[in-house]
């Protein structure tokens, strides 16, 4: 029995997969997607390019170079917690979750496919700023230790971030809240630490910004891909890795442990006449 | 496979003070078409949503497939077929994608007597979108599209379909379209349908028994025909007797005409039986349960 239940584990697996396969290709494939996939990343490498000249309090490293690692870590934050709640409202509003509902073992599918989507999306954008990183900014470098470090704090932080995400995007009852998700995002991008060294904030803000993950996420990227003496500039003078396993895990487990029933609530309550009734309040807006 | 696909039994359902379905029973018997005809807000969509599984009633008993909706499982969920009023997802998908990908949910739930899933060149060609097939969903016309939802409701050969106000906002075209498309459905596949409509033509053509809801109960159940025959009963005769107008309703036009003629003989004139249409009653019946 456990394992006609295991079978069908992984046919759902394979199904969800396959789901976010076809999205990933119709994003690559649809100038307008990938324009908005890309664009973040691109203009944020400029921006780092323009920032070379300019050094590290103290040091004669550059800043754009020490921002590049930083920057990743903000990437992954925005795409696994902002992608999965924009994503989770559009489809919602468009009744692709009633579909999912409507569909056997459709849920469960629907989700895998998202979660997939949002990875391959995640580290292809790794993969692009690193490329450019390694070539063009000196003083970003990968060794074997800093490859695995980059894998586990990539694989821990989409743990961290895109569950939170499902939990955020099933709370806010449609896409028009999002700006209430970005807000304070903004905010806390601000504090984490990701275009300055969180150690020149006030000791107070450096607190809160080390409640959330995406200090974390940039701590542990600025530790796979900087030379190890640029850790001198960071709270501690390390790069604290037990301490960025342990944040960004716990934030996995709270993501987790809270996802499954928030969505599963909101999913229970979605119906033909709600997305109608969501979908005709769109339309009069837009009138 | 048993001979009811679904029974309802004294369904109620409460939204705070409103009572939307006062205890409202009926069946539906596998290979049927049955359309529940109301006008806007009698509470068609909240039975439909119901036995779909989407809403959790307030009290009664329901049974679809065997099962009752509100614990219904993946299994049940798999001989179900739903197309709702108006869908609009998957936009960037491609029709076929689309298609064969909801197709492979259905895969594990074939049983010799119905293989599922549909193969996705044949469905395409049942509702006629063979030119569209590599088109971008997004990119369809409101028929076509709404083709394409019958589809998906379709695609896993459900042993019972799902239709909510299938032909809403259609053009007279589409409308006839999406007819001629149910017709081949339950000819060919003899699919058990159960459609919502607040249009008594379209209830007339489409479905073998219509269930006419109103203010939350259900207050006729029948096949059009007898439903015409029932409800247009009572018939208007009109006649001049020297110079005299005379109205008289009644339930057996002919031999009251018969007496009319035994009595007065040629000083009948401009007689007139005139039987309401099953509109007009129709009319009248939504009224009178209305208020």
């Amino acid at each position: 029995m456990t394992g006609v239940r295991e079978m069908n584990g992984l046919r759902i697996v394979r199904l969800g997969i396959a789901r976010g396969g076809i999205e990933l290709r119709q994003t690559f494939t649809y100038w307008p997607d990938l324009f908005q996939y890309m664009f973040p990343a691109v203009s944020q490498l400029v921006v780092l390019f323009l920032m070379r000249g300019h050094h590290v309090p103290g040091t004669t490293f550059s800043l754009g170079s020490l921002t590049l690692p930083s920057v990743i870590g903000m990437s992954f934050a925005f795409g696994g917690l902002l992608g999965v709640v924009g994503l989770l409202a559009v489809d919602r509003e468009d009744g692709v979750l009633l579909r999912a509902k409507a569909t056997p073992s459709g849920m469960t599918a629907y989700v895998i496919g998202k979660i997939t989507l949002i990875s391959a999306t995640a580290l292809s954008g790794l993969v692009l700023t690193l490329a450019v990183g390694l070539i063009a900014f000196p003083g970003v470098t990968v060794s074997a230790g800093g490859i695995a470090t980059l894998i586990w704090v990539a694989v821990l932080g989409l743990l961290a971030t895109i569950p939170l995400g499902i939990t955020l995007g099933s709370l806010i009852p449609n896409p028009r809240f999002i700006p209430l998700v970005l807000l304070p995002f903004g905010g806390i991008t601000a504090i984490s630490g990701i275009f300055y060294p969180i150690t020149h904030l006030p000791g107070w803000l450096q607190g809160i910004g080390q409640v959330f993950p995406m200090y974390w996420l940039g701590l542990g990227m600025r530790a796979a891909l900087l030379p190890s003496h640029l850790a001198a500039v960071e709270i501690g003078g390390s790069w604290r890795l037990p301490y960025v396993f342990l944040a960004l895990a716990l934030w996995s487990v709270l993501g987790l442990a809270t996802a499954p029933p928030v969505l599963r609530r909101m999913a229970q309550h979605e119906s033909g006449s709600k997305v109608a009734a969501r979908h005709e309040r769109a339309m009069l807006r837009r009138a | 496979m048993s001979d009811v696909a679904a029974e309802v039994r004294d369904l109620r359902m409460r939204y705070g003070a409103t009572e939307v379905l006062d205890g409202i029973d009926f069946e539906i018997r596998t290979g049927e078409v049955v359309a529940l005809l109301g006008p806007n807000g009698a509470g068609k969509t909240t039975t439909i949503e119901i036995l779909e599984g989407f809403r959790a009633r307030s009290a009664g008993q329901v049974t679809v497939l065997g099962t009752d909706p509100a614990h219904g499982g993946e299994q049940w969920r798999a001989r179900l077929g739903v197309v709702l009023q108006s869908w609009r997802d998957h936009a960037k998908w491609r029709v076929r994608e689309l298609l064969y990908h909801l197709g492979t949910y259905y895969a594990r739930y074939a049983t010799a007597e119905i293989p599922r899933p549909w193969d996705t060149a044949e469905l395409i060609e049942l509702v006629g979108l063979t030119a569209q097939a590599d088109r971008r969903i997004g990119y369809l016309s409101g028929g076509q599209r709404r083709r394409l939802d019958v589809a998906i409701g379709i695609v896993g050969r459900p042993e019972l379909l799902f239709l909510d106000e299938p032909t809403a906002g259609f053009d007279p075209m589409a409308r006839r379209e999406f007819h001629e498309l149910v017709h081949r459905l339950t000819d060919r596949e003899q699919a058990t349908v159960l459609l919502t409509t607040h249009d008594l033509a379209e209830a007339e053509k489409l479905a073998d028994r219509v269930l006419i809801l109103a203010g939350g109960k259900i207050v006729a159940d029948g096949s059009p025909d007898e439903l015409a025959l029932r409800l247009s009963a009572q018939a208007e005769v009109r006649w001049t007797v020297d110079g005299q107008r005379h109205v008289h309703p009644t339930d057996e036009a002919t031999s009251f005409t018969r007496q009319l003629f035994a009595q007065h003989g040629a000083a009948v004139q401009d007689l007139e039986v005139r039987r309401p249409n099953l509109e007009d009653t129709y009319m009248a019946l939504v009224r009178e349960y209305e208020q």
